[in-house]
């Protein structure tokens, strides 16, 4: 190989290295700031200040979802710490139990008052009869 | 040894040559394809357990996001053989493969807001994945600015290259981004391996659709790349034979 060329294949993994290092430590200083939300368990250790927004996410607890009207209460839980939630409005389709959620709002005196709510899928796709052979089995 | 099977095949000439009767060839694979998978996704399949009919829409999401990473995967590849052995037509495939990237990163970020309103209830959300890549789509945009802001045009090609290679590094993060984070996107249906944990009835037209699009898309490189190299290489000889 030629000298120059050996000098700019240095070249390509300098820039490669530099930009990989760099980008590296911002994401590493950044770390859990990155998550979208807390866990249960997270958010009791993070010791939020009252007034905080936050995004709180989890599993719907089984059988926990209350109706009154619009009115929605119900328990986030990541199996190891449970958090009560409620919500007043139109919740998407996919919010049910057993399945993940995503809350915004805030936490104040050991209640989760939710001004919105996502649902998080999860990454398994299969036709209808299916999910329930699934389910029995 | 490697050097002297760069250049054989690095040559403008004999590119405009080869895809010239590649074209045709990969167009007819690409649409037909797509057709066939489009068509099986979004009539034949049957529809998700959880998210019914909505799902379908993983059929122009998750190629088009493939494709957004792979053709920035593709640029670094000709960024280091511009750097190193100074092949010109990897700049020029750079700088043709860029707009392409661009539109199919965006088609993926607004199809991805589309199933978004339905399934999650929201159609933006500043997780580490949607972030992720929009800043690959704003890369995009970069590198095409960024050479166009030079009148000395080989000295475009230079930065244009060292900027796709710090971008470079985005790309596992993008494809790391929902194991490292939490996120409200979910974590990948088809791994590498081989696993995937979409049912067949579902999975087999989304991978013909991958395909599908993966032709098109060279196809388009290939229309757009030509057009490219015969207006950068104008003065010499062989463009005005060929033109």
């Amino acid at each position: 190989m030629l000298q120059a060329r050996k000098n700019r294949l240095w070249k390509f993994f300098i820039i490669l290295i530099l930009s990989a290092g760099g980008i590296s430590l911002i994401l590493f200083s950044l770390n859990s700031k990155l998550d979208l939300f807390y866990t249960p368990s997270e958010m009791f250790e993070a010791d939020i200040k009252p007034g905080y927004r936050i995004k709180l996410g989890g599993m719907v607890k089984t059988g926990s979802i209350i109706r009154n009207g619009t009115k929605i209460k119900f328990i986030a839980t990541d199996f190891v710490k449970e958090v009560p939630v409620i919500f007043d409005g139109v919740p998407p389709d996919l919010f049910k139990e057993d399945s993940g959620v995503v809350v915004l709002g805030y936490f104040l005196d050991g209640m989760f008052e939710a001004e919105e709510i996502f649902a998080k899928h999860d990454e398994n796709y299969m036709p209808p009869a299916l999910s329930i052979e699934e389910k029995e089995t | 040894m490697i050097s002297a099977f760069i250049h054989k095949f690095s040559s403008p000439k004999s590119f405009v040559q080869i895809t010239k009767t590649l074209y045709p060839l990969f167009i007819f694979t690409g649409l037909s394809m797509l057709i066939i998978g489009w068509t099986w996704g979004l009539l034949f399949a049957p529809p998700d357990a959880v998210q019914g009919n909505s799902y379908r829409i993983i059929f122009l999401h998750v190629p088009a996001v493939i494709f957004a990473e792979l053709i920035y995967f593709f640029m670094a590849l000709c960024a280091l053989m511009h750097i190193v052995w100074r092949v010109k037509l990897a700049a020029y495939l750079i700088k043709s493969a860029a707009p392409i990237g661009a539109m199919i990163t965006f088609i993926g970020l607004f199809s991805g807001s589309i199933w978004g309103i339905p399934t999650w209830g929201t159609w933006w959300q500043w997780d580490a994945r949607i972030t992720s890549t929009l800043i690959l789509f704003i890369m995009y945009l970069g590198i095409l600015t960024l050479h166009g802001s030079f009148s000395n045009l080989e000295k475009s090609d230079r930065l244009m290259s060292i900027l796709v290679v710090i971008g470079v590094v985005n790309i596992p993060i993008i494809k790391k981004s929902v194991d490292w984070w939490s996120t409200l996107h979910q974590p990948a249906s088809i791994s590498v391996s081989g696993g995937s944990s979409i049912d067949p009835s579902m999975l087999y037209p989304l991978i013909i659709s991958i395909i599908g699009l993966g032709f098109t898309l060279i196809s388009l490189g290939i229309l757009s790349s030509r057009s490219y190299i015969l207006s950068r290489e104008k003065n010499k000889k062989w463009v005005l034979k060929h033109v």
